[in-house]
């Protein structure tokens, strides 16, 4: 392990690696990495992976068309030896209330606005792309074809290979135990394996957000929440479109290898560091989703897991330096919706450390900084799971 | 049929031999071995495999099986059907 580095970024998931993959790109050298599990080992290799353009604010339609674009590519752009598997089969959201469906009008409209190819449905046209769609309570829905979903470990495995070609030194199975912090600036970064002399931090824990904030006096309004999935076993492709209603807190998806992944939110979680899998959750979870998709009901499910979503108080990440400490950057609270955006996550942290920001970074830095929470700036997104 | 070509995952149709290459590239755990090739994400959820890939990770490591981390037995035990799930009959 490196004794001193530029920065060190904590976190091997999809925020930490696409950060320093495009640091990297972009001509910092002594970049390190620390992962205190295996590569994707948080709440990246845990998630649902999918990817929607359909978002409720400008702000996030543009980060997801951003990253969209970039895991389109993303294989030629990484020069990855194996396939981070996209899918584009879409996203089609359901609405079962008056309310959502207001809403889908004016998410539409925004999205068309920004170039999204979304369209609002009739209950109709919404069997035309999932023929066996229960649409008893489907008021409308809308859909956007290049919507989909990616292999999360073969994403974070892309990023991994290509920062290493790159020279970025990946440490993994090594903790960090405390950060050092001397007249307001960072020093060094302690860890089960030695210590690292640096100037910068990125604190991309993800889940543990909280707890290496803590470590150079920041506490955070973000808590931890644990969120349940299940997967069946491999069936012949019948399910192109990922299946999502804001309102029952569902989705449900069929990776190109051919089984279902679906997951489902309780507002009932404690909110700690728990990732056992709850047998509540499978209950509800298999009734809901056999009334949604009926053809679910024989399909046997064969595992069960869990993992954190990161919350902040109005559920948008927090991206960016802080005011209280020089080199201390974050990338965290993506409350549910970070897999997607990784790409443009290290995009924009990468500009906002080397000073190079495009419009966009700067838009999302103004937008995201930790500060917002005290002067009230929240952002209200409407369309969250 | 030679020995490398032993199928060690069924469900996921994986050799010894592709086994041993991933061990080979760096991918030095049971869980990140299972993440990134499905070794024991099928129906049988790893009850063959993952012993198979235990013991080849401690031969290329040189240390004992007991030394090394298996991956989380998670929940259900049998694959079960949805539809008797929701009908609370599992
Ligand atoms: C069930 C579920 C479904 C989801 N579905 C989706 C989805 O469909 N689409 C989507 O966009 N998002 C989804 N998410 C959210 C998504 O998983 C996260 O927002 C995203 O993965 C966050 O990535 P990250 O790199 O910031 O954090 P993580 O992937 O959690 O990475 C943080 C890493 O930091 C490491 N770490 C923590 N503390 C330390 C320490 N002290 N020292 C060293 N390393 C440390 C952890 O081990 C971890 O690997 C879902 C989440 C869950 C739980």
């Amino acid at each position: 392990m490196k004794k001193t580095a530029e920065i060190v970024i904590i976190g091997g998931g999809v925020s930490g690696l696409a950060t320093a993959y495009f640091l990297a790109k972009m001509g910092m050298k002594d970049i390190v990495v620390l992962e205190k599990g295996y590569i994707a080992s948080g709440s990246t290799g845990r998630c649902g992976a999918g990817i929607r353009q359909q978002w409720g604010t400008e702000m996030n339609c543009r980060m997801a068309i951003n990253a969209c674009d970039f895991y389109e590519k993303g294989n030629e752009i990484l020069e990855y030896d194996d396939d981070i598997e996209f899918k584009q089969g879409g996203y089609l959201i359901i609405a079962t209330t008056e309310k959502e469906h207001e809403q889908f009008k004016k998410n539409v409209a925004l999205q068309q606005s920004l170039g999204i190819p979304v369209k609002h449905l009739t209950p109709q046209e919404a069997l035309e792309v999932v023929p066996f769609l229960n649409i008893s309570d489907v008021l409308s829905a809308t859909y956007c074809k290049k919507d989909g979903h990616l292999n999360p470990f073969k994403v974070c495995d892309a990023f991994a290979k290509a920062c290493r070609k790159l020279g970025v030194e990946i440490n993994t199975y090594t903790k960090v135990e405390d950060i050092v912090v001397e007249n307001g600036r960072i020093k060094e970064v302690v860890t089960d394996k030695g210590n690292i002399a640096t100037n910068k931090v990125m604190n991309a824990a993800g889940g543990y957000s909280q707890v290496i904030a803590k470590m150079v006096g920041i506490d955070l309004p973000v808590y931890s929440e644990r969120h349940n999935i299940l997967v069946t076993e491999p069936v012949e492709p019948f399910l192109g479109p990922m299946v999502m209603a804001f309102q029952k807190n569902l989705y449900i998806q069929q990776v190109p290898h051919g089984s279902v992944i679906m997951g489902k939110g309780d507002p009932n979680e404690p909110r700690d560091f728990t990732i056992k899998s709850s047998w509540h959750f499978l209950d509800e979870m298999a009734r809901i989703a056999c009334d949604t998709l009926p053809p679910l009901r024989g399909l046997r499910m064969v595992r069960q897991w869990a993992g954190l979503y990161n919350m902040s108080p109005d559920c948008q990440p927090v991206l960016g330096s802080v005011d209280e400490v020089e080199g201390f950057y974050m990338a965290i609270g993506f409350s549910g919706h970070g897999f997607m955006m990784g790409p443009t996550t290290g995009m924009v942290i990468a500009e906002h450390i080397l000073g190079q920001e495009s419009e966009l970074t700067k838009l999302l830095i103004g937008m995201l900084h930790l500060s917002r929470f005290e002067k009230g700036e929240l952002i209200l997104e409407p369309s969250v799971v | 049929m030679s020995q490398n070509k032993t199928i060690v995952c069924r469900c996921e149709d994986l050799t010894l031999e592709d086994i041993r290459e991933l061990i080979k590239k760096g991918y030095k755990s049971v869980d990140e071995i299972k993440r990134i090739s499905r070794c024991g994400m099928g129906p049988c959820q790893g009850r063959t495999c993952r012993d198979i890939v235990l013991s080849e990770l401690a031969k290329a490591e040189g240390k004992d099986i007991s030394e090394l981390k298996m991956s989380t037995f998670r929940p259900p035990v049998k694959p079960v059907k949805l539809g008797l799930i929701e009908r609370g009959e599992e």
